[in-house]
């Protein structure tokens, strides 16, 4: 299990170190430091093994957090938790930085003595852990009796993440649908590899425990409804999606999934990820990149690359970006385009073309012609992919939530009375297209 | 407020300050102080002398400070164990404290306090707690136990709290369920004999159903725990991975790491005609896909696994081929794993995407990965046959950027596709001629020379080619030496006339000029073999190149399936296992994938698989470098195996070395040019000129194992047999023995001078052998040994050599040097003086291990002629460290269990049945099980020579 957790800033002066076990010694934090953070070369392995102890890091803005072992740990449990240790220490404080460890180092300590015993991770849920420990130091001195074991309770219960008695004037929901869609194009429009992976993200504001259904246009689901009425199969069967793959938040009942593929749960309070998914069939690609690079002598290039928005014309893609990479000796560039602003920017290697606002079925372009200092360099410019961004509102993967039916049998509002609002936002996640 | 000033602090006398403050009433500055030592001892301050100050901060009321002062407590208690018991007292109250927060943390923290007279007084404590009402104290006890049992193992199993600890697997709360599968885990790792965790389908089935409830962390531990199990038939293995599956979609990449782990173990079991199985492998790829949308450092893990995954089943991910192409801005570690797991999933089907995928990633800008890239193009020429053509014309146009580590590269791996397909891409060789100047890298360098010596017979300028390398010979690197050496050889055996200079100038090279060994003597041999006879040399140096694998890189299928069984544990990553690189015995049980049981026979098909896939599905690995005979026809320039080095000593199979029985008649024949020929006997001659004909090989001189009677102090000990003649060496004999007497093995050896000049100098070498049995002392022989003297000298051994299987088994190969010369001869030594003294195995453990061995496995031989009782035998048999485990009567027959264990480790199981009634009948028969199967034979041996001395 975990012998120890470090953090240490960007020069490798220690923040934290707690040592869990013994066979984890002072000197396995300098080791960290001269080995990887000290380290001359770039980081090759997120696992390294320094005189049979192994060191498992993760970096978050210019800060280190490493968990050491000398055994043979679950690798994926070591990530996941340091992962989830970051979470928390968000969930606390905000942003991780130097300054916010420093201030709080006291309840990171306390985090760190509740969410690992003996180096195995205990619950590690912010909701569970902030009912008893909290910024203002710990909240138990003056708790009754029925408080603490309340407490207790949850955190070991089986409904760690989310305590009872909860209650809201107005029951109300959030969902969002938030995907990201990836693309790997060739020079010729040829789709390498595209998928979506999406996000269904929950803002419950409800009162007691309410118990949850969700339902989407699951092709499989669809499909065995649909056996009954032949036509509706037809119908709806144009709209529903095959999912590839699907996790859940731990609130989702996974046998029940797996059996009646039906999505049922007490959500946590407040804001959780429910599920995420992948799809790669008939994915909508919003954007079509045609790039066309001319190389002109020695010292000139010529780049001209259209793009088209392909969705419906009523709908309005925004934040659009497009990254157009440029050799290293590139001495000057000049920019033609139609819509929206383009610059290059040198220390970025770049051309960025910006554009705020464009509606589906349309096209723009962008020319420019790049100078480039005559160099002795044998290497061959790598021409990297040009990369988008943008956001667009609807799902690209076509997934539509059907319902979220919420009940309470306790407590007296039924499904009508709570509130909800269902948004879908597409996103690019790595959009590229090779030129 | 901010807590980071107390990071600040750095004037001197700040001890006394912070003393002060401590001991200040004000509750408020107490604090504070404690916050200011814990920072510094965050940084890495000796603060241990403030540490009765701290304790007495511990009678609090305030829980923030109370932890700030255990947090202390844990740092220090060890550098001050008598000032720690001061805190005993506190901690016992808390333990009682009506706040169950309070309890925990007490029982928590006590855990983590390794002062011996502390844990004294923890265990009533935690007697307490392990039955507290509150779960979550019972959850922090379970751990607590395990803590405990790090400290002091004897003391939590005198106290009972194993027991108490099984209890807790049937806690109604789950938590508590998972801790306790944790706790219990990790005791029952440090004792892989006991049946600590007792899993049968009742605890399974509990198990399965605190899965459904508990936490994400929790739901690993069990997971990692029911991997251990191994279910008694099909059945049982198909409804544990039917309740297993649902966790495959949960969010934690750990937990879907875990039960992918549990399926693939216990698909082992499955039949593969069952609908089921094909069900399994449909619902696995999914998962394994969405892996690698999680974070970088997960993928990583997530990688290493499926690359383990891709190769015990390619069926699973077969059509997932475009998840993992390379992302531009992929980490470089993520982007090498992928590479790699492109190439094991390349296949005819997705060959044209591959291909134009690994073009795009060798115009990268990380070396290494555009190296690989390039090597994963030649590897998929020699993969997939309809692609070859294709694979050369991309190497080609690589090789036309002139990018110099891509040239080189991609020169290394056409040399194996020339492997592949001789004779078929040879037109490519002017273009790879052309970059010769570029390469300076030694493997292409190589390669290019081997290139050029193969086809030398089409290549109008190969001596030209050769003899530019020739020039700077001394500054090469020995791989390129080699590779030149055999070259122009080849090159003399295809175009004799124009060559015969350079040859005689590169075996002059190679043998006079050269300190090295293997570069001396592999020019030692090609001169002989010329010189003697050039039709053989031709056949030798010639011959037909055995077809190199299609995979490489492969892990051995025995770590294999080991790994199999590590899924989602570092050992998955590293790609080794647990024992190469952790200390002590912890965790180092080695673990095997379970084999298939039917629970119905009769219903299954007559085909009943072995453990793992059938061998014929096997591939097989590239044999290893350094191998000296293939050396000899150059096999060396295999692809080289670039997986991660395997620290476990892997028996390499089949080799043969040169100090082997076969070249010794080589060496053995006079020189004398042969033939039209008129090459020179090497200057110096190795071989005497008083020796007549050659008198056969090393291996004719066999130690009899069964003649002569041995004293039976120890074990048995064989007379001295004459391993070396004196005809042989110069005058000099040797005789000898194997003892083994308490634990050493040792060789005992005469010397005998039958020559007429005094011999000095002596010393001894071993070459690799299978159970790494290496001199543990230097020959010692005081005096010079004068003609016609005797000395009888005891060499003590020991088993930590080098290691290679070895045929047989127990041949031994040994080089003797004096100031005459060196002299080699080979020995069989007899198994038994490898038994070792903790050979015995408890009854429980030796049951299991029986039924755990394969039948395949088991041996049958008779002694023949034994008339001796079973008392007789078992004692003879344990003064060799054969050691009876139980004894048992049927049916007029004595049974003997026994159990033997070798210095490596393997164990071997003996079944002897004697039959004393019937005079007539006097042989004994006994089985053997092992799971080295190959070992039985050597065993048997010694049980005959034992028995019968």
């Amino acid at each position: 299990m975990i012998g120890g957790l470090f953090i240490y800033n960007h020069k490798g002066e220690v923040l934290i170190s707690r040592v869990y076990r013994d066979d984890i010694g002072r000197n396995a934090v300098d080791a960290f430091r001269v080995n990887v953070i000290h380290a001359r070369q770039q980081v090759r392995s997120p696992v390294t093994n320094i005189a049979r102890t192994s060191f498992f890091h993760v970096k978050r803005s210019n800060i280190w957090l490493a968990a050491v072992t000398k055994q043979n740990v679950n690798a994926a449990m070591v990530f996941e938790f340091l992962y989830k240790m970051c979470d928390v220490m968000a969930a606390y404080f905000g942003k991780i930085s130097e300054e916010n460890i420093k201030n709080n180092f006291v309840l990171i300590y306390e985090r760190l003595d509740e969410i690992l015993d003996f180096g195995y991770p205990q619950n590690s849920e912010t909701g569970a852990l902030k009912t008893f420990i909290t910024q203002q130091g710990i909240k138990s001195q003056h708790q009754t009796k029925e408080e603490q074991s309340q407490i207790t309770s949850q955190v070991t219960g089986q409904i760690g993440w989310r305590r009872e008695g909860i209650k809201y004037r107005r029951n109300e929901l959030f969902l969002d649908v938030l995907e990201s869609v990836n693309l790997l194009m060739s020079p010729q429009g040829q789709v390498l590899s595209a998928h979506v992976s999406g996000r269904v993200v929950m803002k419950s504001y409800l009162s007691g425990m309410p118990e949850c259904k969700f339902g989407m246009n699951d092709k499989i689901v669809i499909e065995k409804q649909g056996k009954g009425t032949a036509d509706e199969t037809s119908k709806s069967g144009k709209q529903s999606i095959a999912i590839d793959d699907c996790t859940f938040h731990q609130c989702v009942r996974l046998s029940k999934f797996d059996s009646e593929r039906s999505i049922s749960f007490i959500p946590p309070d407040g804001e959780f990820e429910l599920m995420r998914y992948r799809t790669t069939k008939d994915i909508i690609l919003p954007f079509r990149v045609i790039p066309l690079v001319r190389e002109v002598g020695r010292t000139k290039l010529e780049v001209k690359v259209v793009i088209k928005s392909n969705f419906k014309p009523s709908l309005l893609a925004q934040k659009i970006e497009v990254r157009i990479p440029t050799p290293l000796n590139t001495s000057g560039v000049q920019v033609i385009c139609m819509k929206g602003k383009a610059k290059y920017k040198a220390s970025e290697n770049a051309i960025v073309w910006k554009i705020k606002r464009m509606a589906g079925m349309k096209e723009s372009q962008i020319s420019a012609e790049i100078e480039l200092l005559p160099t002795n360099d044998k290497k061959k410019w790598a021409r990297p992919p040009i990369s988008m961004n943008f956001e667009v509102p609807f799902a690209p993967s076509g997934l539509k939530v059907r319902y979220l039916k919420v009940f309470e049998p306790k407590l007296n509002y039924s499904d009508h009375d709570v509130i909800k609002w269902v948004r879908y936002i597409g996103r690019s996640g790595i959009y590229e297209t090779r030129c | 407020m901010t807590d980071s000033k107390y990071f600040t602090t750095t004037k001197k006398g700040e001890i006394f300050e912070l003393k002060a403050e401590l001991n200040s009433d004000k509750k408020e500055k107490k604090k504070e102080a404690v916050k200011k030592v814990i920072a510094s001892m965050t940084v890495g301050k000796d603060v241990s002398a403030l540490f009765p100050d701290v304790v007495n901060c511990m009678q609090t009321d305030n829980l923030e400070l109370k932890k700030l002062v255990y947090l202390y407590l844990m740092n220090y208690a060890k550098s001050q164990p008598d000032m720690a018991i001061m805190a005993v007292n506190t901690f016992v109250k808390d333990c009682e404290d009506p706040n169950p927060l309070i309890r925990a943390l007490a029982v928590r923290t006590m855990g983590c306090i390794r002062v011996d007279k502390i844990t004294e007084y923890l265990c009533e404590p935690l007697r307490k707690c392990l039955k507290d009402e509150d779960p979550y104290v019972r959850k922090t006890a379970a751990v607590c136990v395990a803590k405990l049992h790090d400290i002091n193992a004897q003391l939590v199993e005198d106290q009972g709290f194993l027991d108490t600890l099984k209890d807790l697997i049937s806690d109604s709360n789950p938590m508590v369920v998972a801790n306790a599968v944790a706790a219990l885990s990790e005791i029952a790792e440090s004792h892989p004999s006991s049946n600590l965790l007792d899993l049968n389908p009742q605890s399974i089935n509990k198990l399965l159903t605190a899965l459904n409830e508990c936490t994400e962390w929790g739901q690993i531990f069990i997971l990692d725990c029911l991997a251990n199990y191994t279910p008694k038939d099909d059945r049982e293995a198909q409804s544990i991975c039917e309740r297993v599956t649902p966790r495959l979609s949960h969010a934690n990449s750990a937990v879907v790491l875990s039960a992918v782990k549990v399926l693939m173990k216990f698909m082992e079991m499955l039949s593969k005609d069952l609908d089921y199985y094909g069900t399994l492998l449909k619902k696995l790829a999914p998962p394994l896909v969405t892996l690698l949308s999680a974070e970088p450092e997960l993928q990583y893990v997530a990688l290493r696994n499926i690359n383990l995954i891709v190769q015990k089943r390619p069926e699973i991910l077969k059509h997932e081929m475009k998840v993992f192409f390379v992302k531009y801005n992929d980490p470089i570690y993520v982007k090498l794993e992928k590479l790699d797991i492109m190439i094991r999933l390349a296949s005819q089907a997705n060959i044209a995407q591959v291909l134009a995928e690994l073009k795009e990633y060798a115009t990268e800008v990380d070396v290494d990965f555009v190296r690989k890239a390039v090597r994963a193009i030649g590897r998929c020429a020699i993969k997939v046959e309809q692609s070859a053509e294709r694979c050369v014309s991309t190497l080609l146009d690589l090789i036309q950027t002139k990018v110099n580590y891509v040239v080189q590269e991609a020169i290394v791996v056409i040399k194996d596709i020339f492997r592949k397909y001789p004779n078929k891409y040879e037109s490519v060789i002017a273009t790879l001629c052309e970059n010769l100047d570029s390469l300076d890298e030694p493997e292409a360098r190589a390669a290019m020379i081997w290139i050029v010596g193969e086809y030398a017979e089409r290549i109008d300028n190969a001596d030209e080619l050769l003899e530019s390398f020739l020039e700077g010979f001394h500054d090469e690197s020995t791989q390129v030496q080699l590779q030149l050496l055999t070259a122009i050889v080849k090159l003399f055996l295809k175009k004799p006339t124009e060559t015969q200079e350079l040859v005689q100038q590169v075996l002059s090279l190679a043998t006079q000029d050269s300190d090295n060994p293997d570069l001396r003597d592999r020019g030692y041999i090609y001169w002989r073999l010329l010189s003697t006879d050039p039709v053989a040399a031709k056949e030798v140096v010639l011959a037909e190149k055995p077809l190199i694998s299609e995979e490489t890189d492969l892990i051995e299928p025995t770590l294999l399936d080991e790994l199999i069984c590590y899924i989602g544990t570092l050992a998955s990553v590293y790609h080794k296992p647990p024992s190469a690189f952790v200390e002590g015995g912890r965790g180092v049980v080695h673990k095997t994938l379970p084999p298939r049981t039917a629970s119905n026979e009769s219903t299954e098909s007559p085909e009943t698989a072995p453990a793992g896939a059938p061998p014929g599905e096997q591939p097989d690995v590239i044999p290893a470098q350094g191998d000296l005979l293939g050396d000899l026809l150059n096999l060396d320039l295999g692809p080289p195996v670039s997986g991660p080095p395997l620290a476990t000593s892997s028996v390499q199979m089949g080799a043969v070395d040169l100090l082997g029985g076969g070249l010794d008649s080589l060496m053995g024949d006079e020189p004398e040019g042969i033939g039209g020929t008129n090459f020179v006997a090497p200057p110096t001659a190795a071989v005497p000129a008083n020796l007549g004909a050659p008198i056969g090989s090393g291996l004719s001189d066999l130690f009899d194992l069964t003649s002569g009677v041995g004293t039976l102090s120890g074990s048995y000990v064989a007379p001295k047999a004459v391993w070396l003649p004196a005809m042989k060496a110069k005058g000099l004999e040797i005789s000898g023995t194997f003892t083994r007497q308490v634990g050493s093995i040792s060789m005992d050896l005469q010397l005998t001078n039958k020559a007429l000049q005094v011999m000095t100098d002596f010393a001894i070498q071993f070459n690799r052998n299978s159970f790494g049995l290496a001199p543990a002392a230097p020959l010692q022989v005081h005096a010079p040994l004068s003609p016609n003297q005797t000395v009888e000298i005891s060499l003590p051994l020991s088993t930590v050599g080098s290691v290679m299987k070895m045929e047989p088994l127990n041949n031994l190969q040994v080089a003797v040097k004096n100031n005459i010369d060196v002299f080699y001869f080979s020995t069989l030594y007899p198994l038994h003086i490898l038994f070792v003294e903790d050979g015995k195995m408890d009854r429980q453990m030796f049951l299991a291990t029986w039924k755990d061995i394969p039948n395949e496995n088991e041996a049958q031989f008779q002694i023949r002629d034994c008339p001796l009782n079973a008392e007789a035998v078992s004692s003879k048999l344990q003064s060799s460290n054969i050691f009876t485990v139980a004894r048992r009567n049927v049916e007029g027959q004595d049974m003997l269990y026994q159990s033997l264990k070798l210095t490596n480790g393997i164990w071997v199981l003996a079944e002897l049945r004697i039959q004393p009634g019937n005079p007539s009948c006097t042989d004994l028969e006994l089985s053997l099980k092992c799971r080295a199967p190959e070992v039985s034979q050597h065993v048997y041996q010694a049980y005959e020579t034992i028995l019968k001395n």
